[in-house]
């Protein structure tokens, strides 16, 4: 009994030091995730980029500035000179807060008035959003206690007396699903197009097919092309039904054009499948075509900002969420679903998108034989 | 008469090893030509370099008159190529696998095509069964059917009977020579030597070498062999004994019966001179085999490729 249970451990080792995308993918996808997890992932961002638009420049308001800055959640980028500029950049994604402090705020703090203080927080993500948030009452409180001293104790404000108000935008709610419900849409299509197209072709090498099929005058564009279409087909439905589930379960409207969500969606689909077929021309049968396409999705998931603050990563962690099209994609999909954001603000990511498409397509084509050479 | 397959000097390396090695191979239309060799010889390469599924390194020529690597595209469409393994979907039904093929082929009267293929082949009945359910002589014919839809003026077939029973085999082979009769030139691999009996010509190749050209009887009586045969009780056991003797080069068993050749008939003579004393064996001389040549050009090859 234990010869025959050794003959069988025996060549499954044999076996399986032979199949080396197996073997990487045992220590690659643990130390993926180790390291993903482990050091890429911060639930609680720091240093989010901001802006602040101070039509009242006095000792106080920079303290209330700098004291947001201490926090540590903010870092303040821009200095946009009028409200809809700050709008814009808010709706672009390029900072996640705008503080507002009004010209007459040091004014009435001396008056003994209620004095304002207005943050407008890209609320997409709760999670990014919440901690800072919370923060900012209590910093600005502190602040102005002890930095208030001598001649300007007089100033030093009763409690409550800086009102800080919050506008929450694009998800007042605070509601996770309506940040996860877009960017499922991302996920489900990576996971489902790349691999698709990964076995579609492999499936044909590994069956002995691909020889046959290249022997008739079927050329390699219309392989490529002829694989790829009904994917967008399926793929296209797919994204209809999760729009249909979105806005009929979860009440999740499209808010902005419909249209560019499908120019974005198109893209994204056609880089996916680009993609599958990128790994298809290096594996060698359909096991390693899946293995190849779950070691794409994982960093899919977590780097994209799908799952975690995209802004909580790394810097070396978000570059690397830059090079995959799903981060680009959750921005388009999150801005035209939640935000309403019109072509100037998506157009950065479309092109990113159209930049890595021609990257893999390029990649996929090189790599592509007519022959069996 | 003018030649399907016209090729010279075909090389083909991948890496260092050479896998083909300055092949020429004229083949003229309407004959079947059967192309032997060991495992490994080059046999595949070769058919999928006139086939224009590999570019040859070395060499070139015309095949249905077009350019082999310049004129693949029209290759393509003139000529059925036959894969070793089968090369159809296991998961489309008989009839889905022969439509699309006459669509790959851009063939006009699909329909019309795909039930004269489907009658031709005796398989009108099951047109819609899974092709992966057909057993493998079936799918063979399948196959066959598939790559002649487009009327190729040439078929270039991959050992096409691997692992087929008799009998399918017989009916394969009755199609090859009927598609022959209508003037199609046929290019079978096969290690069978019935089969090799039934083409009108034999190509030989080891070691990525052509070592023989010819008609059956012509390779047997070129090769220069003798042969003798014992019957009678113990002869097969002989076969291991003689096999390392000088001036042969095989000796097997056949049931009770022995065969041993050699090149040179007074070698092969003074090999068996111990053993034909024993008057329970029978010993004539015999006709050699087209076997046995082809085993004897293989230690050939062998030896040239060494000494290269």
């Amino acid at each position: 009994m234990w010869q025959r249970l050794l003959a069988i451990i025996v060549k499954e080792i044999q076996q399986l030091r032979r199949d080396r995308l197996t073997f990487a993918m045992m220590f690659g996808v643990p130390i993926m995730q180790l390291l993903l997890f482990g050091y890429a992932i911060d639930t609680d961002p720091h240093h989010l980029p901001a802006a602040v638009i101070s039509a009242d420049d006095t000792t106080v308001t920079r303290t209330i500035v700098s004291a947001l800055s201490s926090t540590g959640y903010m870092t303040f980028t821009e200095r946009p000179r009028s409200e809809a500029e700050a709008n814009a950049l808010l709706q672009r994604g390029a900072v996640q807060f705008v503080v507002t402090i009004p010209s007459d705020f040091t004014r009435r703090l001396v008056r003994g008035e209620r004095a304002q203080v207005l943050i407008d927080a890209d609320a997409t993500d709760p999670l990014a959003a919440a901690n800072p948030l919370a923060s900012a009452q209590p910093a600005i409180e502190q602040a102005l206690r002890r930095d208030l001293t001598g001649p300007l104790a007089s100033l030093n404000p009763r409690p409550g007396a800086v009102e800080l108000v919050l506008q929450r935008r694009y998800n007042p709610e605070g509601k996770a699903r309506l940040n996860i419900v877009p960017g499922l849409l991302a996920v489900i299509l990576t996971m489902t197009m790349v691999m698709m197209t990964a076995l579609a072709v492999t499936r044909e090498r590994e069956r002995g097919t691909m020889e046959n099929l290249l022997a008739t005058p079927v050329g390699p564009i219309e392989v490529m092309i002829g694989k790829i279409v009904p994917y967008i087909a399926i793929g296209s439905v797919q994204v209809v039904v999760i729009l249909l589930i979105s806005r009929g379960l979860f009440g999740i409207e499209t808010e902005g054009s419909v249209a560019l969500l499908g120019l974005g969606t198109a893209l994204f689909i056609t880089v996916n499948l680009a993609i599958g077929f990128t790994i298809s021309t290096v594996t060698q049968n359909q096991l390693q075509a899946m293995q190849a396409s779950v070691f794409f999705l994982l960093p899919s998931i977590l780097l994209s900002g799908f799952m975690f603050p995209f802004r909580g990563m790394p810097q070396w962690a978000q570059w690397l969420g830059e090079v995959l099209p799903a981060t680009h994609f959750m921005r388009v999909v999150r801005g035209l679903m939640l935000k309403g954001a019109g072509f100037g603000d998506v157009s950065a990511e479309l092109l990113a998108m159209c930049v890595l498409l021609l990257v893999v397509s390029a990649l996929a084509i090189s790599r592509y034989r007519v022959t069996l050479d | 008469m003018s030649l399907a397959i016209d090729v010279h000097d075909l090389v083909k390396r991948y890496g260092k090893r050479t896998v083909v090695d300055h092949v020429s191979l004229g083949i003229e239309q309407g004959r079947i030509c059967g192309f032997l060799g060991p495992n490994g010889s080059g046999k595949t390469t070769t058919l999928r370099m006139i086939c224009g599924l590999l570019t040859p390194d070395g060499g070139g020529g015309t095949c249905l008159g077009h350019d082999l690597v310049r004129e693949r595209d029209a290759i393509k469409r003139r000529a059925g190529y036959m894969t070793q393994r089968f090369g159809l979907y296991e998961d489309l039904t008989i009839r889905e696998n022969l439509e699309f093929v006459a669509r790959v082929y851009g063939l006009d009267r699909r329909k019309e095509r795909v039930e004269q293929s489907l009658e031709r082949l005796g398989l009108t009945t099951r047109q819609n069964q899974l092709a992966g359910a057909l057993s493998g002589g079936w799918k063979q014919r399948l196959a066959l059917a598939a790559c002649v839809l487009h009327e190729p003026r040439l078929l270039l077939l991959d050992e096409p009977t691997a692992g087929v029973d008799p009998k399918a085999r017989r009916a394969f082979w009755d199609e090859i020579h009927a598609y022959a009769a209508e003037g199609i030139t046929v290019l079978v691999s096969t290690h069978y030597m019935d089969e090799a009996e039934r083409c009108h010509e034999i190509a030989y190749i080891a070691y990525g070498e052509l070592m023989a050209r010819g008609s059956a009887a012509d390779i047997i009586r070129q090769s220069g062999l003798s042969a003798f045969i014992a019957r009678g009780p113990g002869a097969d056991r002989l076969a291991p004994r003689l096999r390392d003797a000088d001036g042969v080069t095989a000796a097997a068993a056949f049931g009770a019966t022995l065969h041993v050749c050699g090149p040179d008939h007074d070698a092969l003579v003074r090999a068996i001179e111990p053993f034909r004393h024993d008057e329970n064996l029978d010993w004539k001389e015999a006709e050699p085999t087209l076997e046995d040549v082809f085993i004897h050009l293989m230690g050939r090859a062998r030896d040239n490729a060494l000494d290269g």
